[in-house]
């Protein structure tokens, strides 16, 4: 009733193909968007801008990157952060030795090179698959935050390793407030999401989906196996490096290459699972509930604890923080093993019929 | 030549420890299909009980280790009953992430009953060189090192009876074949899975034991987890004579590549250098040393 979805009217291949059949879904989108760029823009505090705002729509842009990887190509990996680390340096030095390096293309180039090294690392994958190659990304896990630290080149020698990122200034103007930066992420993820969401309906997306539900049977209908993976992990590393270049420059500031560590992979991959494998749309909820997560705890534990006329030490209440974190993982996946975006998609089925669901 | 000797040595015997770990997860693997990623935060939270009951209650030893044991079951029991039943039949990649969470929670749980505070850990062995040896061939053995090697050894010889001999065992290894065609026969799913969780923590609770002695029980116990991955995938994931033989190729390896290598590059290689090994070993073997050959049909 609320929601129309019904019906075949299609009458070009234009109609056919378009991104958003429904008219509703349309309006919704644009009105997402304006709201975003324009209305977000003039109520949302610094706060909300720099701690919620900016973080979640750069891991929203990481985990899109995992989730074409993962979720459509079927190739787990827990080395993310490592290709994020590789894209923020690359970006960072590109600046930094290039004079006159416009910072979108220092962004762009960072990507490539961290697409270089994803496909570097993605070659195992033709011969290793499932849970080996997991532990197996686990290499560049390791491996190559410790290069980045070692070869101390890679952050201009300083001593402590950390790299100070340039100020982002494109075409004469900063990008200094708060508001500005997100403004500018926003373009950049919105841009980049809507790539991904036309790449996979492609015949790469396709092919990569055919690789995913099974690869011998993908090969046998003539899929190259081999440019299928090597793209997926090409393309997947590019979206986390440019995320990563973005995570140093933009939200940061100043990074070193040991925060790019397990625990930010295993984030990242919480959001891919809890969003959605394989869908675009899950990927940003997925970011939204980690990154929202931990600040809803911060805020509800205090508030928890003097309800039940406790008194929690700091220590205490980050134990507290973890294993809420964990149970509530553990549940969510209990409840919803498919994630947000198939919760949002069943919503979209019961408004369908709503409310003469028989 | 000593000096090269000594390291081989010693890598083998930290090897040994590595296996201990791994043979956790190998256990869960081979039973149910779950890539239990909570086998590190097992080891800590096994560690920590058993040092948190010893000073809270003052009991002997024996005893502390059994409550510990104990605990250590319910929680393989609680596990299976709350986390993986909801999630039977769900794929392996949902499950994983099951179990980080669980990692998750164990860690955050055992810090809070016990304190995050570091805690020395005595079971009467000292971290000193064998005379003997020491005298006849001037090659540094840890005695302790030796009796973790000892009891590793044991308790793969116990688990090898128990996997081979015994009714649950058979039972066992019945579910690791084929899942549907063991409940066809009648064995109890659940309950075997319960056991195998059980006996994997268990396991969890020799190395946490082993491990704190050695490095003094600390939340960095949950990233021996880490080292045991490699030692996994190289073994294979399905079988426990990998898991030691892996332990002891990694072990050893590592050591010398420390010794060799390290100074090369400038040091700190132990982070990954495992992990390296173990893929360019599965360039060659896809499914480790030991594994299950994967026969892929259309």
């Amino acid at each position: 009733m609320f929601y129309r979805e019904a019906g075949q009217f299609k009458t070009s291949y234009a109609a056919d193909q378009q991104l958003f059949p429904i008219r509703q879904d349309r309006i919704a989108m644009l009105a997402l968007l304006v709201l975003a760029v324009a209305v977000v823009p003039l109520i949302a505090s610094n706060y909300v801008l720099t701690a919620i705002l900016l973080p979640f729509l750069v891991f929203a842009l990481a985990a899109l990157g995992l989730n074409i990887l993962t979720g459509y190509a079927g190739q787990l990996s827990l080395g993310t952060a490592a290709f994020m680390a590789v894209g923020a340096v690359a970006a960072y030095n590109f600046q930094l030795r290039i004079p006159g390096m416009p910072v979108l293309g220092s962004f762009v180039l960072g990507g490539l090179t961290a697409a270089l090294v994803g496909i570097g690392f993605g070659l195992p994958s033709l011969r290793i698959k499932g849970f080996y190659l997991a532990v197996a990304t686990l290499a560049a896990q390791f491996f190559i935050p410790w290069l980045l630290v070692k070869v101390s080149w890679f952050s201009n020698n300083s001593s402590s390793g950390v790299i100070s990122a340039q100020p982002v200034v494109i075409l004469g103007f900063a990008f200094d407030s708060p508001v500005r930066k997100y403004l500018l992420v926003l373009a950049i993820v919105a841009l980049m999401a809507l790539a991904a969401k036309n790449l996979v309906r492609s015949s790469i997306g396709r092919a990569w989906m055919a690789v995913r539900d099974m690869d011998v049977a993908a090969e046998v209908i003539g899929i190259r196996i081999m440019r299928t993976k090597l793209i997926a992990f090409a393309v997947s590393s590019f979206y986390c490096g440019v995320a990563g270049a973005l995570y140093a420059s933009v939200y940061l500031g100043s990074v070193e290459a040991d925060g790019f560590n397990l625990d930010l992979s295993f984030r990242i991959l919480f959001m891919v699972i809890i969003g959605g494998v394989g869908s675009i749309l899950g990927s940003f909820l997925g970011a939204a509930f980690i990154t929202l997560m931990p600040i809803a705890l911060d805020r509800l534990l205090p508030w928890a604890a003097e309800l039940l006329n406790l008194n929690l030490p700091a220590g205490v209440t980050s134990m507290v923080q973890l294993v809420v974190f964990g149970a509530l993982i553990i549940l969510f996946l209990i409840v919803e093993p498919h994630g947000l975006a198939r919760l949002w998609q069943i919503g979209k089925e019961k408004l369908r019929l709503w409310p003469f669901p028989y | 030549m000593q000096f090269f000797f000594e390291v081989l040595i010693g890598g083998l015997l930290a090897g040994v420890m590595y296996s201990l770990v791994a043979l956790g997860f190998v256990l869960i693997y081979k039973a149910s299909g779950v890539f239990n990623f909570a086998q590190g935060a097992m080891v800590f939270f096994a560690a920590l009980t058993f040092v948190g009951l010893q000073e809270k209650t003052g009991l002997p030893f024996w005893i502390v280790l059994a409550l510990t044991l104990a605990v250590m079951i319910l929680l393989g029991v609680l596990t299976e009953r709350i986390v993986l039943r909801p999630l039977v039949n769900q794929p392996q990649i949902t499950l994983f992430m099951a179990t980080i969470g669980l990692s998750f929670l164990l860690e955050g749980l055992s810090q809070l009953i016990w304190g995050s505070d570091v805690r020395r850990l005595d079971l009467g062995l000292q971290d000193e060189p064998i005379q003997v040896v020491m005298d006849r061939f001037g090659i540094l053995i840890s005695k302790f090192d030796l009796a973790a090697a000892a009891v590793a050894g044991v308790l793969v010889g116990v688990l090898a009876v128990f996997f081979n001999k015994t009714r649950i065992g058979r039972a066992l290894r019945a579910v690791a074949d084929d899942h549907q065609a063991a409940l066809a026969v009648g064995i109890p799913l659940q309950q075997i899975w319960s056991i195998v969780w059980s006996v994997a923590g268990f396991v969890a609770l020799v190395a946490g034991l082993l491990w704190g002695a050695r490095n003094g029980v600390q939340f960095a116990l949950t990233f021996v987890a880490l080292k045991a991955l490699p030692v996994l995938i190289l073994g294979g994931f399905e079988s426990i004579l990998g898991a030691i033989v892996g332990g002891l190729i990694i072990g050893a390896a590592e050591k010398l590549a420390e010794v060799y290598l390290g100074p090369l590059v400038g040091g700190g290689i132990e982070g990954w250098f495992a992990y390296m090994l173990a893929l360019l070993f599965l360039l060659v073997r896809p499914e480790g040393l030991f594994g299950e050959k994967r026969i892929d049909r259309v």
